[in-house]
């Protein structure tokens, strides 16, 4: 008789199970619902989708990519764009290109940045250090604007910032094209599909071409790889504590998954002589 | 069902403490990362360590700059300031040490006598000390009258330990690296 | 149900205590020896879930408010500082974002329980009452939090939640004005929404003492809806009874919980909120977060701009007279075959707003000619049954419905039916 009860509560339980599985299955529907909408409507040119290294429950960043992607940062994109919440020393942290302390120290003292006042009460200029954020190459938006037509974007979270992520960055970089006859290209304007903000109008000339960064890896310095790279690179930027999040939750995960046995038998035994 | 009652208590016992000690253990996993939030993060690590240029102090006068948001005196000694931190009885003294290990040794390998780096914090209650004051010349702290000598030595007042000394390193003779 | 104490202290301290304050007869009373019917399903261990989700936010909160400056020029800045500097702060801050959704996730199950098995009915209606304003509360403190990072949703989320108010006659403009303490939400309206913020929670926890007080004095529903009639045969001990069944809802409630946080953290944002919020600059597409979407469409379903917000409004409101408008006997939806097809489509219906609210209004669905069916029109048909449900369907569905015979006892129930 008692075996019977515990199948009989076996089978109960399976059914209770799937309808909070069902539950859950909605919840996530409602989650790809919400944030679909995101994407403007209109004409959308498809992402190019890349299989990151980054991507899924173990994904790790690809260091020499990062450094690659840096190298790329810094010779191409930092010439407009800023990347204001990204210090030096962020670049030696680990789960990201972890260049050495001392590669770091070389890196951040190219650049200048403003400091004091000193005790005449001037204010100086030094080299950067591990502690500073990435000097942005204009002094405000306005005046970005005024230089290049329109204020390029601050870098240091465009991989959360657009959907797409990554996908959306290599796919931009790519998207250059000759415009079609029927879509008139104003005057500093560039046609890229991808842009959907715009239209497909984007300020931004085509910035990467063939062999424009010498890559010492031995990689080959397509424009391609270079896009490739540059995406990489800026998803580190934008989310930093990727591995770390993805090693943590993968114990997370698995302890949530003991104790969940734990206490499914916990429970059987306990509701045993009520069934 | 009666039986299987009856029979129960020391397995449900043990179900509930091995139950409940599994959940324990990720619950106080689960606490680390409230605690340590509250440790100084990686933007104020960064500052931790400053360099600091001394070519431009003058003998016989101190800067204060701020490390770790904390005062810190860098003193360059004149000759006198030096006999007298090196002529006390160490025996007593309240918090016995003699001047040269309260010094670091410059890139020559050869003790930096001229210069002093002190934390200006008072060891009696946090207050900042007041330098070229008090009987020995050293510092004076206006709190609570402790009164140290130029080698940052308790000498009189209530504070119990000398004025500490940072970590620090000369990187040139005009620099030095302090943390 | 708050019946005789069975507490018995076990030892001098704890009578000692007990007489001067019954603290631990207490804890007894409500997390031991309370009885629930042992017919209840794994729809009933939301209670605990929510419990839990509560903890998890006010604790979180406390933590990111250590870090957090409610500041225009530097909130969105003392984000990024907690995700990329500060101890474990992207874990805390994913934790509390995807929380809020969590909790929603969990309220509405608990509601859509309540309405499934007719929990808000006599004598349950006071339970009920303070089970609604949980989620008024809940939608308010989940909207002040939103606007904390000062990314473009949240500067426009804010301006457009606030810019409702205005639509009240007479006084709206006037009150927009008091609420932004400005002419548009800048610095001032910031500052306030995070005190809000910081307070509502506890405000919270306040009315879920009431809400747990109220359903120790009448016990819980469940699913036959039939009251305990015998204590002994219907009802088993909360501990360690419902104690372990809820925990092991919870662990799994918390594997959902725990991928959202750690493999998809922000699958249930918007890109648009990691852009600092730009007065300027309206982002193409304003949407809620999702768990208030289905209102979000009712609002826009109305071409005037005060009757939405009315409707808005009332689609809340009409939750808390609920007790009243069922005219129905019979609680479980198990035994009323009429209302058990109805309660499905509502939820349809209420999933399909949801939908309607994060689609662009002029979309159109299908084409007639130049336009065609849009969005809006169906957010329109969807918000009128929506009404429909509650206001007519609620009071003539007891009046004309054939229910099933209910059983005798739960024991009888749960004999019967091998729940």
């Amino acid at each position: 008789m008692t075996q019977k009860m515990t199948k009989t509560f076996r089978i109960g339980f399976a059914s209770k199970l799937a309808g909070v599985a069902a539950f859950g299955a909605l919840a996530l529907g409602l989650s790809l619902g919400a944030s679909a909408p995101a994407q403007a409507e209109g004409a959308e040119a498809p992402l190019k989708h890349v299989a990151w290294s980054f991507n899924g429950p173990f994904g790790t960043y690809d260091r020499d990519a990062l450094r690659r992607g840096y190298k790329v940062y810094k010779e191409v994109c930092s010439t407009c764009h800023a990347m204001s919440m990204v210090h030096f020393r962020n670049l030696a942290e680990k789960g990201g290109p972890e260049f050495t302390a001392a590669e770091v120290k070389a890196i951040a003292a190219g650049y200048k940045v403003q400091d004091g006042p000193d005790s005449s009460g001037e204010m100086f200029e030094r080299p950067a250090e591990g502690k500073d954020p990435f000097p942005s190459p204009y002094p405000n938006d306005e005046a970005a604007a005024a230089s290049l037509g329109a204020a390029p974007p601050d870098l240091s979270l465009i991989a959360k910032a657009r959907e797409g992520g990554a996908d959306y960055i290599y796919s931009l970089l790519n998207g250059y094209e000759e415009a079609p006859a029927n879509v008139h290209v104003p005057a500093g304007g560039n046609y890229n599909p991808v842009f959907v903000a715009g239209s497909g109008i984007i300020a931004m000339p085509k910035p990467l071409s063939d062999g424009q960064v010498d890559y010492t890896d031995g990689t080959p310095n397509t424009a391609e790889q270079m896009s490739k790279d540059v995406a990489q690179f800026l998803m580190w930027a934008a989310e930093p504590k990727l591995e770390q999040r993805h090693r943590l939750g993968l114990q997370v995960v698995l302890y949530l998954i003991a104790l969940t046995g734990i206490l499914y038998f916990a429970t059987r035994k306990i509701w045993a002589d009520q069934h | 069902m009666a039986e299987i009652h009856a029979a129960e208590p020391t397995r449900r016992d043990f179900l509930y403490v091995a139950t409940g000690a599994f959940a324990a253990v990720g619950a106080a996993a689960a606490v680390w990362p409230l605690i340590d939030q509250m440790n100084p993060d990686a933007s104020v690590l960064a500052l931790a360590s400053i360099e600091v240029d001394i070519s431009k102090i003058p003998v016989g006068q101190e800067i204060t700059i701020k490390w770790r948001g904390k005062p810190v005196f860098i003193r360059h000694r004149s000759e006198d300031e030096i006999k007298a931190a090196e002529s006390v009885d160490v025996a007593e003294l309240r918090d016995p040490q003699t001047d040269d290990v309260r010094l670091v040794k410059g890139p020559n390998g050869q003790l930096e006598k001229q210069w002093l780096v002190l934390i200006g914090i008072c060891t009696h209650l946090g207050c900042v000390p007041l330098a070229y004051k008090g009987e020995f010349n050293g510092y004076f702290c206006p709190c609570h009258g402790s009164v140290y000598d130029t080698s940052g030595r308790i000498r009189k007042g209530p504070a119990p330990l000398n004025l500490e000394v940072p970590p620090y390193k000369f990187v040139s003779d005009s620099k030095i690296l302090i943390g | 149900m708050s019946g005789h104490s069975t507490y018995n202290p076990s030892n001098g301290f704890t009578r000692w205590l007990d007489a001067r304050l019954p603290i631990l007869r207490l804890g007894h009373d409500t997390a031991v020896s309370y009885p629930v019917p042992k017919n209840l399903n794994y729809w009933w261990t939301f209670g605990g879930v929510l419990t839990f989700c509560l903890g998890v936010q006010i604790i979180t909160g406390i933590v990111l408010a250590m870090h957090y400056i409610p500041q225009t020029e530097l909130a969105f800045r003392s984000v990024e500082s907690i995700m990329r500097d500060v101890n474990y702060g992207w874990l805390l801050r994913y934790i509390h974002a995807n929380g809020a959704s969590m909790f929603f996730i969990a309220v509405y199950i608990h509601m859509f329980r309540g309405l499934y098995y007719g929990s808000y009915k006599a004598p349950r209606e006071v339970l009920w009452i303070l089970g609604c304003l949980i989620y008024l509360l809940m939608m308010a403190t989940a909207f002040f939090g939103y606007v904390l990072p000062w990314g473009q949703m949240s500067f426009w989320g804010a301006t457009v939640i606030t810019n409702l108010f205005g639509a009240i006659p007479l006084v709206g403009e006037s009150l927009r004005t008091w609420l932004w303490g400005g002419f548009a939400v800048g610095d001032p309206t910031l500052n306030r929404f995070f005190s809000l913020h910081y307070l509502f929670p506890f405000l919270i926890a306040g009315v879920v003492i009431l809400h747990i007080w109220a359903l120790h004095v009448t016990g819980q529903n469940n699913p036959a809806g039939v009251e305990v009639k015998n204590k002994d045969q219907d009802t088993v001990p909360f501990t360690p009874y419902a104690t372990v069944k809820d925990a092991f809802g919870l662990s799994l409630f918390v594997i959902l919980f725990a991928y959202f946080v750690f493999f998809n953290p922000n699958g249930l944002g918007d890109v648009e909120n990691y852009v600092v919020a730009n007065a300027l600059k309206t982002p193409p597409h304003i949407v809620p977060e999702w768990y208030l979407l289905p209102f979000y469409a009712i609002l826009r379903a109305v071409p005037d701009k005060l009757a939405g917000v009315v409707l808005m409004f009332g689609a809340i409101a009409v939750l808390f007279v609920l007790p009243w408008l069922d005219t129905s006997k019979v609680r479980s939806a198990r035994f009323r075959p009429l209302y058990k097809q109805f309660f499905w489509i509502h939820l349809a219906v209420c999933l399909a707003l949801g939908w309607c609210g994060a689609q662009s209004p002029d979309t159109i669905l299908i084409h007639v000619g130049d336009g065609g069916f849009t969005v809006t029109h169906f957010a329109r048909i969807l918000a009128s049954y929506y009404f429909l449900h509650f206001i007519v369907l609620f009071p003539l569905l007891g009046l004309i419905e054939k229910t099933k015979p209910l059983p005798e006892s739960i024991s009888a129930s749960v004999l019967g039916t091998k729940n």
